[in-house]
């Protein structure tokens, strides 16, 4: 097993980092969690903004059952107890972008309670990460700065919209495995379809906590849950991509690093990730931390959510990326690498899925993950946006598999494809590219070969190796066209090998 | 015509159904007593001409076809925390002037629903923090009571002291109040007038100005216990859009006013029975008593041992909530803003000139017991100690069917009497916030006059979604009462 711990050295030997992160992740839900409003990126400002979520003088919150639903099954996707009683909490604080004065949030008691998940590194080995708890919030509006010199603006549509945050223990220990987790719970909640996991769009935003510590001491926090084993942690607030996050993990850990090693001691801060500079920057003082004034929202009941509802939601789970990695490999046959490359995505696993009905699981993989990732990302295209359509690449395996074509025409035929779309069957019959299977055909080639060539047919007779020299003059002959085992099998009958 | 105004909502709508006189002749007469009125009392806030107008046509064209609501052409008085579309809606603080609602209160689009024909809004303690009307903006409103022999100014009580007034002065038919802590009973008793609250959740408190959420209520002002019956019937019922709106139907109020109180048990808490209560409230409490007794109640004894600390929870609860739910005034998106030099200048400025001194007390005071620190032992111990108080309710009722209280420690005070002590001012609140904090049904019914002519009443408090019986108590205290005193006019 490969070693993934992550030092960094310093003057006074290593260092290790212990990570912690509280990911929002926005409800995938047409309305607002406690208003009516759209909740559709990219509408123009302030039009998807209700007398509610602009906080107009008594209005009142009514919670939407289907954000409800949305947090449970993602709880139930991060395998964690979920809370039949839970309870919305106000967030007290001033911000032009926070038309409440506070935000309505679950600070005592959670929807979901602990849980755990498995995250993939990239080479495919798996680490696990402990989940603390997943709330229900809302989140703010939006504050324009840069319309105006002399102004800011505020664009309220955000203003209501649902989000999950989910809070992790502090078991990430590299800045790797930090960004390997975020696409974890990118890829659970986009297979749920709780959350659509653009991170660009800010459906998915990342707080990171940091703290270092030496070798050691992390595992005597594990053994006794006591945090003064840990170093004193930062909160780096809105980190907007997995780059950002690997970033400003490594900077942070690097400046806390070099504070202690100077002999200062690190504060308890919120920080921000200056993503320009590749910086991390405090973002207030202690003096104007806020306090919260947590308490009961008086206009909304209890959440109280029946176990069987719970159950319901639970048995109408989609198979999971973990499940379905374990299935491509168990019962498809796929290679660890290729069933993890295909499950972590709900897109590419759906369109792997829809090529290989009825197909060799393995080929289709093959092709799936060498020729046409390998093309999109080339061509820097999302799988959804490819132009090949599973059903065509489907076909075209089914193609191949039947001896229609053999690999190599399919290649171009997939080009044909890329291009111009099309059916592989027509196209490989307007074209003429079945393969040649008709040995007599094959046979007639050769032996005209060897007549032609004699020295290189008895050097074969040495060599075997230059066989090759004979498959590809008759390939050459053929237009490609000859089937390449029938091929290979009559010349070593002919040339003797 | 203005005697027309005398009468109680119940005669009045039977005249209008009777076409003996029509909405818009009566609108007409409302409006000009109302306005003649202002120089005095000083009850309203905002009129709207227009729409009084264009609402009591559309009631003469349903009463001129036989039809019509509960309401039907009767002009009524809103308290100006409840939005009216159009029509300025302050809570009587500067911080919300100009603020015209787009919105209907789910309570007002119901009367309107039942026919009620806006008259006006109506004066404030500002933002409904008061016991004294002193504090709205738009300056304090005079109670039409005077007590005998003197032209003194005296307070209508508050927080809903211009409903209070405008409803005993005859100037309308009935209005809406808000009583969070007694801000409907307190000023009903002080002014002669019924108030009634119903469960927490059977009036919807959405597109009212929310003081306190969990323990506002909205509810009537009458002339009689009958009118605020056909009043909260037609302010009541579910509210989807509020989550804490009862999911059930309304009981009919108007039939339970004419309930036999034969065999109800009644009780009596020795709890109530405060030091340095006068001595004719004591004596008004047991006249009711005998009214009851006579009207063939059983009277029990109740003990409600945490009634001493109801106050002091009520005085946690209510400024916490108040703190957070006034926090959206920051002047950015409606009412008033007073620019500063940054953004944090221009939030003090404008809530710093926007609230009066009690708005900014009760803002500072919620803001202490929710602090970090002081959360547990101030606001997380109010809410056991409310928990307890309910409980109190509740095993009272395991005994009797209502509970007979004054409303009031005190007849009404002078408008310029001086509360060195802003705690005196909340003392006036000590028999009505128990029902606030508990959120079961409670009214005032006036039921005499103290020894200056200045009207008293007392308090029937009844378990939750138990309207029904409140009702019929009342109605049995108020045929007993025989209370008929009007304020001479003086205005």
């Amino acid at each position: 097993m490969t070693d993934h711990s992550y030092r960094l050295p310093g003057a006074t030997g290593d260092w290790e980092l212990v990570l912690g992160l509280e990911v929002h992740a926005q409800v995938m839900s047409e309305s607002k969690l406690f208003s009516g409003a759209a909740t559709a990126y990219g509408a123009p400002p302030n039009t998807q903004v209700s007398l509610v979520d602009a906080a107009m003088p008594g209005m009142l919150p009514v919670i939407n059952a289907h954000c409800v639903e949305q947090a449970i099954r993602t709880g139930l996707g991060l395998n964690a107890k979920i809370n039949t009683y839970s309870r919305f909490d106000r967030k007290n604080y001033f911000y032009p972008d926070l038309p409440q004065g506070y935000q309505i949030s679950q600070f005592q008691y959670p929807i979901v309670g602990e849980g755990e998940i498995e995250c993939e590194r990239d080479d495919g080995s798996i680490f696990t990460v402990r989940i603390e708890r997943l709330h229900l919030e809302q989140d703010a509006g939006k504050s324009i700065h840069d319309l105006d010199p002399n102004a800011t603006y505020v664009d309220l549509n955000r203003s209501g919209v649902a989000l999950m945050e989910i809070v992790s223990k502090p078991d990430i220990r590299s800045p790797a495995d930090a960004a390997a987790y975020v696409k974890t719970l990118r890829s659970i909640v986009r297979y749920l379809g709780t959350c659509g996991g653009d991170m660009e769009k800010g459906q998915l935003r990342a707080d990171v906590n940091v703290s270092v510590c030496k070798p050691g001491a992390y595992e005597k926090f594990r053994e006794t849950g006591d945090f003064k084993h840990l170093g004193t942690r930062c909160e780096i607030k809105n980190v907007n991509s997995m780059r950002f996050i690997v970033q400003a993990i490594e900077y942070e850990a690097r400046r806390q690093i070099d504070i202690i090693e100077d002999g200062g001691t690190i504060n308890q801060e919120t920080r921000l990730f200056d993503a320009g500079k590749g910086v991390t920057r405090s973002m207030r003082s202690k003096e104007e931390a806020h306090d919260y004034r947590y308490f009961p929202d008086p206009d909304l009941l209890p959440l109280e959510v029946p176990q069987s509802r719970i159950d319901e939601i639970r048995a109408d789970l989609p198979e999971l990326p973990a499940e379905k990695r374990k299935r491509f490999v168990e019962v498809l046959g796929l290679t660890e690498y290729d069933a993890s490359v295909l499950a972590s995505d709900k897109d590419r696993a759906d369109y792997f899925e829809t090529a290989a009905k009825g197909r060799d699981a393995k080929l289709t993989s093959n092709w799936v993950n060498n020729e046409l990732f390998g093309r999109l990302n080339k061509e820097g295209l999302d799988i959804t946006e490819s132009p090949v359509s599973a059903e065509q690449l489907g076909e075209l395996v089914a193609l191949i598999e039947s001896d229609v074509i053999s690999g190599k025409i399919a290649k171009d035929v997939f080009e044909i494809l890329w291009d111009k779309g099309g059916s592989p069957a027509k196209i490989v019959e307007d074209r003429g590219l079945k393969q040649v299977t008709d040995t007599g055909a094959i046979e007639a080639v050769i032996d005209q070969l060897i007549a032609e060539n004699p020295d290189q047919a008895e050097q074969v007779k040495e060599k075997p190796k230059a066989m090759g020299w004979f498959v590809g003059q008759v390939m050459k002959a053929m237009q490609g066209k000859a089937n390449p085992q029938a091929v290979n099998e009559i010349l070593k009958k002919k040339l003797g090998v | 015509m203005s005697d027309l105004l005398s009468l109680s909502l119940a005669d009045v709508t039977a005249k209008l159904k009777a076409r003996e006189v029509s909405a818009t002749e009566l609108a007409e007469t409302a409006l000009q007593a109302a306005e003649a009125s202002q120089p005095a009392l000083n009850a309203f806030c905002a009129f709207d001409r227009d729409l009084t107008m264009t609402m009591a046509k559309a009631s003469d064209a349903k009463l001129a076809k036989g039809e019509g609501g509960l309401l039907e052409g009767a002009p009524l008085a809103i308290k100006d925390l409840f939005a009216v579309k159009g029509v300025e809606t302050t809570a009587s603080s500067n911080i919300l002037k100009g603020f015209k609602p787009r919105y209907e209160s789910t309570v007002t689009e119901k009367m309107w629903a039942e026919g009620g024909v806006f008259l006006a809004k109506t004066a404030m303690d500002e933002f409904a923090m008061g016991s004294s009307n002193k504090t709205a903006c738009t300056g304090h409103v005079v109670s039409p009571w005077r007590a005998e022999g003197s032209n003194k100014g005296l307070t209508p009580g508050g927080s809903s002291g211009g409903s209070a007034a405008a409803v005993s002065a005859d100037l309308c038919f009935g209005a809406t109040g808000t009583d969070t802590g007694g801000s409907i009973r307190q000023p009903a008793a002080f002014t002669g007038t019924v108030g009634a609250k119903g469960t927490y959740g059977r009036c919807s408190r959405w597109g009212a100005v929310a003081f306190a959420s969990s323990l506002d209520h909205p509810g009537p002002i009458a002339k009689t216990v009958k009118d605020s019956a056909i009043l909260m019937q037609a302010m009541a019922g579910h509210d989807p859009k509020e989550s804490t709106s009862l999911p059930l139907d309304v009981p009919d109020f108007v039939a339970a006013c004419g309930r036999s109180v034969k065999g109800l048990k009644i009780g009596v808490a020795k709890e109530y029975r405060v030091d340095g209560m006068p001595e004719e409230i004591d004596a008004l409490w047991q006249q009711g008593i005998d009214w009851l007794k006579a009207a063939g109640c059983e009277i029990v004894d109740v003990t409600l041992p945490h009634t001493k600390y109801a106050l002091p929870t009520y005085y946690i609860i209510n400024p916490a909530e108040a703190s957070s739910n006034l926090a959206r005034y920051d002047g950015m998106r409606f009412g008033q803003r007073v620019e500063g030099a940054d953004l944090t200048d221009t939030y003090e400025k404008t809530r710093g000139q926007g609230f009066g001194a009690e708005v900014q007390r009760r803002i500072l005071m919620g803001t202490y017991v929710l602090s970090a620190g002081y959360y547990d032992a101030y606001y997380l111990k109010a809410l056991k100690v409310r928990r307890r108080i309910l409980e109190d309710f509740e095993n009272a009722f395991e005994k009797v069917d209502a509970i007979l209280t004054p409303s009031t420690p005190s007849a009404a005070f002078a408008l310029d009497a001086q509360f060195t002590d802003p705690i005196q001012m909340y003392l006036n609140d000590v028999f009505t916030v128990t029902a606030n904090i508990a959120g079961i049904p409670a009214m005032s019914v006036p039921a005499g006059l103290d020894a200056s002519g200045l009207p008293l009443g007392l308090q029937v408090i009844t378990k939750a979604l138990d309207e029904e019986t409140m009702f019929a108590v009342g109605a049995a205290l108020e045929d007993s009462a025989g209370f008929t005193a009007k304020p001479n006019k003086w205005w």
